[in-house]
């Protein structure tokens, strides 16, 4: 036999047994088959909850094992980095009927996706933020800020923050009216999140793609209520500038 | 071309290295003499965990596990894989490398398990194709792992340890023998555990394994043991480590725990079982 007919019968149940696999008697494998088949979904159904665990504890233990029954299968990992698997699962959410009626559901899953990039992400030292106030206004509006390799940033029309955290913590903070954007970083060994002002997001966008610190302000400002200031003091509270190109 | 075998790793106990232990292993009370990482979760761009074994590289001689090369595959050898594990092998410079004789990736993508192949012709050489390519690449010797089987394949015309051997004389790679896996496999298969013990290659080997297991039945009735590292260590196993250890002597010795991980006190306490065994061997 060729282990191309073997894999295939991991992940779809109702293949047969691949012809060829027998028991030390020559007698049809059968249930010695199905250990590889549990051990394949058990383990990847295990690292999807290890990755995503808000969501398990927001749709319960035995919805969230049936439900990766079915991803694991659709999304198998394509590499043997495992802190990358599952990177579809928010996507996923979207598109599952059985979670239509939880539309923050993919959006907690992003945030939950870009805490673990984010924690995995490549290091660096941030700098202290005093090399700004060091500067005069006309420096400071045509520098480029480098951000920490960590960032990431998520936006949503859903409190989504709130729902992380109260899941997260077992706690019961009352969800906030409209949608959270969240920056998280990993400016040392620890994951941080904090929400963002109005057009942090797009003005973090702007930084990160290197455009001038008048640029972004001009970008964020699109938004009702961007204010420099506040989204300035986020940037420093959150330790993630690396560098500054004045 | 061959590659001498370069180890800082001693013939004493070590463990799996899991990151909820940190603490204990930074205040052990030395029966754990060295440590042993799975490569794959030391692949990652950066992060605290990556830090942290730069850390325990300094206070232990690090062992390096592949899980996901996936050597006894049909396909070629990932060589963006291979590069990344290259990578991680050149910094870390750990005592020993070794890898399953076993395949986990397939067109689909990779399966996260060990699964089996045919012993017979062409995947002797092919395997042997593969180590070449592991050992070229990373410029040192790899160590081979006997697997943990369920199935048996029509196809197979080889024993394993014929099987085993056959890779040794053509790449010059060293072997882990995998106490456990003898016991679970020769249970599954239907052969001595003993016999194989006795008929095992003991001057190849590089390291030693030991890990718990558990139980089920096949559709006949017949015991089914599944090599789940969830366990202790059985006394059957650690009575053919005792048999393993009068033909070999001491070798490095690894306790593996990797799911429901214990208290680091039980670990510990298995690690210093094999510390007796290997003393009585000495």
């Amino acid at each position: 036999m060729s282990l191309s007919d073997f894999a295939p019968a991991l992940l779809n149940v109702e293949n047969p047994v691949p012809d060829g696999l027998v028991d030390p008697k020559g007698r049809p494998a059968g249930r010695r088959f199905d250990v590889y088949r549990n051990n394949v979904v058990h383990s990847l159904s295990e690292a999807l909850a290890s990755a995503y665990p808000v969501i398990q504890k927001l749709v319960g233990e035995d919805f969230f094992k049936s439900m990766a029954n079915v991803f694991v299968r659709q999304f198998p990992p394509s590499s043997p980095l495992m802190f990358q698997f599952a990177n579809e699962f928010p996507t996923f959410l979207e598109t599952f009927p059985p979670v239509r009626h939880l539309p923050y559901l993919p959006d907690v899953a992003r945030l939950e996706r870009a805490r673990r990039q984010c924690y995995s992400a490549a290091d660096a030292d941030p700098i202290d933020g005093t090399v700004l106030t060091g500067a005069t206004p006309e420096q400071l509006m045509s520098a480029r800020l480098s951000l920490h390799p960590s960032l990431r940033v998520v936006v949503s029309i859903y409190p989504i923050f709130t729902i992380w955290e109260n899941n997260n913590n077992d706690i019961q903070k009352p969800l906030p009216t409209g949608g959270q954007d969240i920056l998280i970083s990993r400016p040392l060994d620890t994951v941080n999140m904090q929400t963002l002002p109005k057009g942090g997001a797009d003005f973090l966008r702007a930084l990160y793609e290197n455009k001038t610190l008048a640029e972004a302000t001009d970008i964020g400002s699109e938004t009702d209520g961007f204010d420099l200031t506040s989204n300035i003091s986020g940037l420093l509270a959150a330790q993630i500038l690396i560098k500054t190109t004045m | 071309m061959t590659y001498a075998t370069q180890s800082n790793i001693p013939s004493l106990v070590g463990v799996g290295y899991k990151t909820q232990h940190i603490d204990d292993i930074n205040t052990n009370s030395g029966t754990v003499k060295w440590l042993e990482i799975h490569a794959e979760n030391y692949m990652a761009d950066g992060g605290p965990l990556i830090k942290q074994l730069r850390h325990l590289r300094e206070n232990f001689p690090i062992s390096c596990h592949g899980v996901g090369l996936s050597i006894g595959g049909e396909l070629p050898l990932d060589q963006d894989h291979l590069n990344r594990l290259k990578k991680l092998i050149d910094w870390l410079q750990p005592g020993l490398f070794s890898e399953h004789l076993a395949w986990s990736t397939h067109e689909g993508g990779f399966l996260n398990d060990l699964l089996p192949l045919p012993y017979n012709s062409s995947t002797v050489t092919r395997v042997a194709d593969h180590i070449d390519q592991v050992q070229n690449t990373l410029g040192r010797q790899m160590l081979l792992e006997n697997p943990s089987t369920y199935v048996a394949f029509k196809s197979t015309t080889m024993d394993e340890i014929d099987f085993l051997s056959d890779i040794v004389s053509r790449t010059g790679c060293g072997l882990l023998l995998d106490v456990n896996n003898v016991f679970v496999s020769g249970t599954n298969q239907d052969y001595s555990p003993e016999d194989y013990i006795d008929r095992f290659p003991v001057e190849h080997i590089g390291e030693l394994h030991l890990g718990g297991h558990a139980e089920d039945m096949d559709d006949h009735g017949e015991t089914l043991l599944i090599d789940s590292h969830d366990n202790p260590v059985v006394d059957p196993v650690w009575k053919l480590f005792d048999r393993l250890l009068a033909r070999s002597g001491p070798k490095p010795t690894l306790v593996e725990w990797d799911n429901d991980i214990p208290d680091w006190q039980i670990l510990e306490s298995e690690a210093s079982r094999a510390t007796d065994a290997l003393g009585r061997a000495a």
